[in-house]
């Protein structure tokens, strides 16, 4: 088989690549619909690399198509004896450099924005993670948490639209991740640590969250769900899981720890 | 040096098999490097099969979540009516990484390739501490058999992942599997460690104090380069991974709290010891594994360096550039670790420091690929099967490279971590890299090692196949992560983000499938090659190493001469030589002369 043959099979890489690449977002599978004011950065950012990356993974890849194409051997040719090009080195070793620094630098807003920038004030409330399920604890009318008007639910966390949205985050036993696929969201949560995550919802909805770190055996079904309403549904969604809450004198308040 | 050389002389004196002792000492407990070579090959080829077997499980549950597995799944899952269940499927990616990372990638480039080409690459009759290699080898063995046997415990094999993050692998409560299971890990884990270590002294010693006259360090192939390297990796890397794992251990059976914080719960019993920082765990165990991605993928990079110089008939280009990106990538890849740790917890000013130094580490990574592209560049490229796996491996390394771009940038990391886009990434670095490669080296080295050559067609139809099926169970999985389909849940498609992703997942089991099956044609073709493969002379590929001015196979002490080494290992098309290669052994004309005087003498 001739190297034209081989040539043809390296060559499928690119356009196969490029092709998939491509056809993710025609069929859907693709990134989530982002549904938070901060989540363009990072999607900005996936396709400021995709785009530079994908010039590199073309053009390298053409040029070892190239090669295999022409340079077959037995072919009348002269063989260029050598043993490199200083230039070359110096060349490929700077751009590369330049690019990557750039990146860097590049990436480092959107980074504070998402994990430095802690917006000031009280959370709106602490969730939870356990096996196998997410704990969500709103302070209730005093704005304090652990009180006894604290408010309490299992895998649906409510939070207003359009505001700034801060959330502590923890475990009680072993890791998790709160993972948010429509809010461009993900933290770890450690037993031990308390962290903060915030961001703002822009639309009214139902979406997932996700437990992205493998906790035990039933990792797979620690599902829940956040639901984005208007400030009014939320104010009125909380008044009736308290009514709820003391109808029913659930005293949920023994499991956190 | 000089009783090496005599040695040698002496071996040679009094032909090829001198010493003494029956089957046990010669192929069992041998302290010949390159039986031991052989031994790591088959131990590793073997586990190869069980890792590959294991992920098809895992790619069953992905297609057919739950789903009744045809055959195996009533020998294997009677009491779930042959249904993975979910703590099995745990176990299964658990385990699969588990045995391709520790009894197949770091045994077979290092225990295998490094064991046997070392020695007959610098023209070294032997290892420089047969003993320490012999129990390098046999020190796997206690790993086999924990791990192996932890598979038929109570609970199971450890479920806790690869990477065995606490509080879940700590506490036995947390997991059906963090029992035993877990406890068998750490052991085996510590005994490949064990292994490693006895492995990286002696090969920092054969190749410091070994070579042969004349052999330079800048005249060594890139493939030792590439091993002397890891080497180094491992020996400073690997003290810390056993500490861990001792710490581990300890939090396990003596109730220390090295990574068990204050008051946390387990299935809401409070957990026994307290005071420790889960992270730590994180931070110790990345340190080493880190730097074990570069153990895994250097000597790859190496013999790959090697087989493209041969076969495109030209030098390598920018030898000592390629040497310096070696380095540079490991010296990086030991400031590296935190990048593992994005979403971890751990302090984000921390992350934008592992994140610039994460991001240097492409630019060696892009030297070599530059480089190999300028070597093949006006060659006289010889299509055979191992340079289509070194070709391939250069075309999968840019993928796996490129797509590393992607989760060193740390706010796409956010949304990226532990999604299909990390197992796609490390999946074209470590399958469609390294294993390419080992596939490219095996076909390479096989006339070495056996004195028969493998078949060459069958060599390109196993390729092909391999090349096809790999890029289709791999590459829809960046399209995966760019959904944010998660790894390691059983069953993804409850959440509605991801219903969708179910028929792409049959496709890429369809895929694995037929990949895995494709290795019938490697398995046949080496052990009929093995009996029955055309004999090889000592040098079949024309090929400048001193391994190929060796018998086929070599003997015990490698050498029936001194070799002394004249030019570095990449005079191909060289126009001081006739033929379009020039061996490292072959003296300068002006010293033929002296060279068939010293001929003489010997014989």
């Amino acid at each position: 088989m001739s190297g034209k043959f081989w040539a043809f099979w390296l060559l499928l890489v690119p356009i196969l690549g490029v092709a998939t690449m491509a056809a993710g977002p025609l069929y859907g599978i693709w990134f989530p619909r982002d549904v938070s004011a901060h989540g363009h950065a990072i999607d900005h950012l996936f396709y400021f690399i995709l785009w530079l990356t994908g010039i590199v993974f073309v053009g390298t890849q053409l040029t070892l198509v190239t090669f295999v194409w022409k340079y077959q051997a037995g072919k009348r040719q002269t063989v260029e004896y050598t043993h490199g090009s200083h230039h070359l080195e110096v060349v490929w070793t700077i751009l590369p450099a330049a690019a990557l620094v750039f990146i860097a630098i590049y990436q480092m807003n959107a980074w504070a924005m998402e994990k430095m920038d802690r917006p000031p004030g009280k959370p709106l409330a602490e969730v939870t993670g356990r096996q196998f399920e997410w704990r969500v604890r709103y302070p209730g009318q005093d704005g304090e948490l652990y009180t006894p008007d604290d408010i309490f639910d299992v895998n649906d966390l409510h939070v207003p639209v359009g505001e700034e949205v801060l959330l502590a985050v923890k475990s009680a036993d072993v890791l998790h991740s709160f993972f948010l696929p429509n809010f461009r969201l993900k933290q770890d949560v450690v037993p031990g640590m308390k962290q903060f995550v915030w961001f703002t919802p822009m639309e009214t909805g139902k979406f997932d969250v996700v437990c992205a770190e493998l906790c035990g055996w039933g990792h797979y079904k620690m599902k829940g769900q956040i639901t984005v309403e208007s400030r009014s549904d939320f104010d009125a969604w909380l008044a009736r899981r308290f009514e709820e809450q003391q109808a029913t004198h659930e005293t949920a308040g023994d499991e956190e720890s | 040096m000089s009783s090496t050389a005599a040695g040698d002389l002496a071996h040679a004196g009094h032909g090829e098999h001198v010493h003494a002792g029956g089957f046990l000492t010669t192929y069992v407990f041998s302290r010949d490097h390159k039986i031991i070579g052989l031994q790591f090959l088959f131990s590793t080829l073997l586990w190869f099969f069980v890792g590959g077997l294991l992920a098809l499980g895992i790619r069953w549950q992905l297609a057919w979540p739950w789903a009744e597995m045809p055959i195996v799944g009533n020998l294997l899952f009677a009491s779930e009516g042959g249904q993975i269940s979910p703590e099995f499927y745990t176990m299964l990616f658990t385990m699969h990484a588990t045995i391709m990372i520790f009894f197949v990638i770091i045994p077979i480039l290092a225990g295998a390739f490094g064991n046997f080409l070392i020695p007959l690459m610098i023209g070294a009759d032997d290892m420089a501490f047969p003993t320490l290699n012999m129990l390098s080898y046999w020190f796997m063995w206690p790993a086999f058999l924990a791990v192996g046997a932890s598979f038929f415990v109570e609970g199971g094999a450890a479920s806790a992942g690869w990477t065995s993050y606490p509080p879940l692998s700590v506490i036995t409560e947390a997991a059906p599997a963090s029992g035993t299971g877990q406890t068998l890990w750490l052991i085996g884990i510590t005994c490949v460690g064990v292994s490693s270590m006895m492995g990286s002294v002696n090969y920092l010693t054969t190749i410091i104090q070994m070579r042969a006259p004349g052999m330079t360090m800048f005249r060594m192939p890139l493939t030792i380069w590439g091993m002397f390297i890891t080497a180094i990796l491992q020996a400073f890397a690997l003290p810390v991974l056993t500490a861990a794992g001792f710490m581990q251990l300890a939090d396990r059976v003596v109730d220390t709290g090295f990574f068990l914080p204050e008051g946390a719960t387990a299935n809401n019993a409070p957990m026994e010891a307290g005071g420790g920082q889960p992270l730590l765990w994180q931070h110790l165990f990345w340190f080493y594994s880190h730097p074990a991605v570069y153990i895994m993928i250097l000597p790859a990079m190496g013999m790959v360096s090697d087989i493209i110089s041969c076969f495109a008939r030209k030098p390598i280009f920018g030898y000592k550039p390629m040497v310096f990106a070696i380095a540079g990538i490991a010296g990086l890849g030991f400031i590296v670790w935190g990048h593992h740790m994005f979403v971890s917890g751990m302090n984000p000013y921390l992350g934008m420091t592992f994140m610039v130094s994460t991001m240097l580490i492409a630019m060696p990574s892009a030297v070599k690929v530059f480089n190999w592209l300028g070597t093949i560049w006006r060659g006289q490229l010889q299509l055979t099967t191992p340079m289509l796996f070194a070709l391939s491996f250069v075309s999968m390394f840019i993928i796996g490279g490129l797509s590393g771009i992607f989760m060193a940038a740390t706010p796409v990391d956010i949304f990226i971590h532990d999604t299909y886009f990390i197992v796609a990434h490390f999946h074209y670095v470590l399958f469609a890299g390294t294993a390419m490669g080992v596939f490219a080296a095996i076909y390479f080295w096989f006339p070495k090692m056996f004195g028969r050559s493998m078949n060459d067609g069958w060599g390109k139809v196993h390729f092909l196949l391999t090349f096809i099926f790999l890029n289709g169970t791999f590459f829809p999985m960046h399209i995966l992560g760019a959904v944010g389909f998660p790894r390691r849940l059983a069953d993804p498609y409850h959440y509605a983000t991801f219903r969708h992703l179910q028929p792409l997942n049959e496709f890429m089991t369809y895929c694995a499938i037929l990949m895995v099956a494709s290795q019938a044609v490697f398995v046949v073709n080496f052990v009929y090659s093995m009996f029955f493969g055309p004999k090889a002379g000592r040098n079949p590929w024309h090929a400048n190493g001193l391994e190929w001015s060796a018998p086929s196979p070599p003997g015990h002490g490698n050498f029936d001469f001194q070799p002394v080494v004249y030019r570095g290992p990449y005079e191909y098309g060289s126009p001081e030589s006739d033929a379009d290669y020039y061996p490292q052994i072959q003296p300068p004309p002006e010293q033929e002369a002296a060279g068939a005087a010293l001929e003489e003498a010997k014989t």
